[in-house]
């Protein structure tokens, strides 16, 4: 084989955002269909929607459009998944959390705490004698700065969360949303004038 | 049980509410959908449910099998020769386990199930209990959807959703896990209300009319318009929208396995068989034809050779339920996406009445060539061992095209789908996806059942049919009637056949010994004969067809012969050979 063949041909970072029920081992059907193409998923943060009982998964994975269009489609055809869209960064805000743990009398001797604050837009979170919580929220390459500079410092525990990721283009997203769940409510509403409409499926 | 469950389920409104066990709420949830017979096994884990079926024994008709993968297969033939669901029990572990194959099977081949397994009770969930195993998850890749219930009251709704699932759409195999506290739990049943929605479901997408249109206009323009058609038009019951397309705008029509018999074989459009070992016309002229017309099919490998080099000259229709299966393998002009019931009316209206002859006649060359070739020496040869085509040939004599034939996988099953003539849907049943050895016995056992009134031949190499011959037990107690040809070469035949192809006629244990399988029927109660004289064949052929019930026929074939045509793997469909 070439080397060029063994380049990643075309490959980006896509966000894949689904909607879904809130149902046991779907969690599971998702990732598989990942695992199945031996695709590493990146980052996956998965939290209740603004609507109850419908969630939102947020899929971060570094694949070509086509390998990720059709990942898209078998994502859809779950019967658990509402809707499932995918966008290059360009099309999305996005952010990651980070939080640090650091000791404090390092900090407090060696480093002015305000300028590290200041230069990374941190904030402290928790400041106690023996350490400090910094967090700070952004893009990798900011909450992975702050590691730098935290580690000669006596970084104790570093963690960052998955990423949430808001679409630029998402006009009316939340409207269709509340839409769907008047027109079908979840589980949890039992009274409602729209029970009845069963013929409707949830469309973006 | 409870002291009565007669009609309780038809309108729960106004039903009142009676006592029942979470099993006889999942019988009569099964009663009113219809269900007639149940395949299964039973065992720790099931046992409640084993004994609510105790006393609706003559409503539900259980087969037992004789190993959980004989069950789901049973259950997979039932569910193509009668257009149902298919049901099966199992119990929880390894019987459980037992039904992955079939489950992967039924997955890729789209067939309609609805598997019930016990489970360990709910609070042992997660402790490595005697027969737990985590079915859900072990079956997650395989089913359409799966379920655990752990409580009674969870059972109405689950099976509901199960049923409408397995049944509506792309079809597909679903698996609810039944823990036995909520097989035993009483509970207040207020009737069964089948399932006919679900919000975050949608079987079918909606047909949008401008896609009609456009796959119209490519197909009135098209000089060389080329039908391939797959399981879809059987599944979505198109049979007679389909023909009625292809008969109005005079396409050449050729079919995957899994689609053969939803026109007649000799149906003059029929062009023949698709992919490594279909027919040599079709092969060719996908690279030939210039617009491409996929209706419910999937452009499996097998069907389409080197993808790089398959119909890059057409422009491609794609007809399928299944959003996802557009631009899967082959990327489309256009997707006609919706059920082909709904779409092929459409689009019969919106095309031009037309013959295409000179094209037509280009089939019927390459189809020559063919008979030359290597149909003729297959079906008809005048010496030495008899061949597997020929069986099939005298076959087609004797049933006229409207027994059901199951095949299992290799050789013989090419061969058979080759050959077999098929004059009704609903006929040929075999694993095509998966290419499960060990499919054709339980799965005849079960096509036979969904179609009482037919006659059922299973067609087994003397491979395949050492992987699921425990089922003859079934045979024999189920008292079924169906009809067994062994076709014995042996050897392991395809693969065998690629050792001589491509790895020299390296022969790395293909060559597989058989205990007498007359005396093995005979031991099961089931009448057979051995034949190796092809003047015996014919009277042998018509012996087992009339006989009363079951029979094994085994008939010993020529032991190196290869199926071709064949398109070599990696190959383009037109690199097909001939030998």
């Amino acid at each position: 084989m070439s080397t060029q063949e063994n380049m990643p041909q075309g490959k980006q970072e896509f966000n894949i955002t689904v909607y879904t029920e809130n149902q046991i081992g779907l969690l599971n059907r998702i990732a598989i269909i990942f695992t199945r193409r031996k695709i590493n998923i990146e980052s996956l943060n998965t939290s209740p929607s603004e609507i109850e009982s419908i969630y939102r998964f947020n899929i971060v994975v570094n694949e070509t459009e086509d390998v990720v269009r059709k990942v898209t489609r078998q994502i859809e055809k779950q019967i658990e998944v509402l809707k499932v869209y995918y966008h290059t960064n360009a099309d999305i805000i996005w952010q990651e959390m980070a939080l640090y743990k650091v000791p404090a009398d390092v900090i407090a001797e060696k480093a002015p705490v305000e300028r590290l604050l200041r230069e990374n837009g941190a904030r402290a979170v928790v400041i106690r004698k023996d350490y400090i919580v910094f967090e700070t929220t952004g893009h990798r390459e900011e909450t992975d700065n702050l590691i730098k500079v935290l580690q000669p410092y006596g970084l104790i525990e570093f963690v960052r969360s998955a990423r949430i990721a808001i679409i630029k283009d998402s006009e009316g997203f939340n409207r269709k949303l509340r839409e769907f769940e008047r027109e079908q409510p979840g589980e949890e509403v039992s009274e409602n004038e729209y029970l009845n409409q069963r013929d409707k499926v949830f469309t973006m | 049980m409870e002291a009565t469950q007669q009609d309780v389920l038809t309108a729960p409104e106004e039903q009142e509410a009676i006592e029942l066990s979470g099993s006889a709420a999942l019988l009569e949830a099964l009663i009113v959908e219809g269900v007639d017979t149940i395949f299964g096994y039973p065992g720790g884990a099931i046992m409640p449910i084993y004994d609510a079926l105790y006393d609706y024994k003559e409503k539900l008709n259980h087969i037992l099998v004789r190993h959980e993968q004989g069950g789901i297969h049973a259950g997979q033939g039932y569910a193509r020769s009668s257009g149902k669901v298919g049901v099966v029990f199992a119990t929880s572990g390894p019987g459980a386990t037992n039904l992955v194959t079939g489950l992967a099977d039924a997955q890729i081949d789209s067939t309609p199930l609805v598997c019930i397994t016990g489970q360990v009770f709910a609070h042992l969930l997660g402790t490595d209990a005697f027969q737990e195993t985590d079915v859900i998850n072990i079956t997650t890749p395989v089913t359409k959807w799966n379920f655990q219930v752990t409580d009674a009251e969870q059972i109405p709704e689950a099976i509901a959703k199960a049923f409408y699932i397995a049944r509506t759409g792309r079809p597909g195999p679903v698996l609810i896990d039944i823990t036995k506290n909520a097989q035993i739990q009483k509970f207040q049943f207020k009737g069964y209300q089948p399932c006919n929605h679900i919000r975050s479901y949608r079987p079918k997408p909606i047909v949008r009319p401008q896609f009609i249109e456009q796959a119209a206009q490519l197909i009135n323009e098209a000089k060389k318009p080329f039908v391939l058609w797959g399981q879809g038009v059987i599944l979505g019951s198109a049979e007679k929208e389909f023909q009625a397309f292809i008969e109005k705008a005079g396409i050449p029509s050729a079919w995957t396995i899994m689609g053969v018999g939803a026109i007649p074989t000799d149906h003059p459009l029929n062009v023949g068989m698709l992919g490594m070992h279909g027919n040599y016309g079709p092969n060719v002229m996908t690279n030939e034809c210039d617009v491409l017309i996929a209706i419910g099919m999937r452009f499996d490998d097998r069907v389409t050779g080197r993808l790089d080099k398959y119909a890059k000259q057409a422009k491609v229709i794609h007809l399928d339920i299944d959003p996802a299966e557009i631009d899967k393998n082959v990327q489309t002009t256009v997707a006609v996406w919706g059920d082909c019931k709904e779409t092929l009316p459409l689009l019969t209206q919106a095309v031009e009445e037309k013959q295409h002859t000179e094209w037509l006649q280009k089939f019927h060359e390459f189809a020559q060539r063919e008979n030359e070739a290597v149909i003729d020496a297959e079906l008809h040869p005048q010496t030495g061992e008899m061949t597997m085509g020929e069986v099939v040939d005298q076959l087609n004599q004797l049933t006229n095209g409207d027994a059901i034939v199951v095949t299992d996988v290799g050789q013989h099953q090419m061969v058979g789908c080759r050959y077999a003539k098929f004059n009704q849907t609903r006929s040929n049943i075999t694993s095509g996806g998966l290419g499960t050895m060990g499919f054709a016995l339980p799965a005849a056992i079960g096509a036979k059942f969904g179609a009482l009134d037919r006659t059922v031949v299973a067609i087994i190499g003397d491979g395949g049919f050492q992987m699921t011959l425990q089922e003859l037990g079934t045979i024999m107690q189920s008292g079924v009637n169906v009809k067994i040809i062994i076709l014995n070469n042996r050897f392991l035949g395809m693969v065998r056949q690629w050792q001589e192809l491509f790895n020299e006629r390296r022969y790395s244990f293909v060559d597989i010994q058989s205990p007498d399988f007359v005396q093995v029927a005979k031991g099961y109660g089931i009448a057979g004969k051995c034949i190796k004289e092809r003047e015996e064949l014919q009277s042998s052929l018509q012996e087992m067809l009339e006989h009363q019930g079951s029979y094994l026929l085994e008939v010993f074939v020529t032991k190196e012969n290869n199926v071709f045509p064949m398109v070599p793997q990696g190959c383009s469909v037109s690199e097909i050979r001939l030998k």
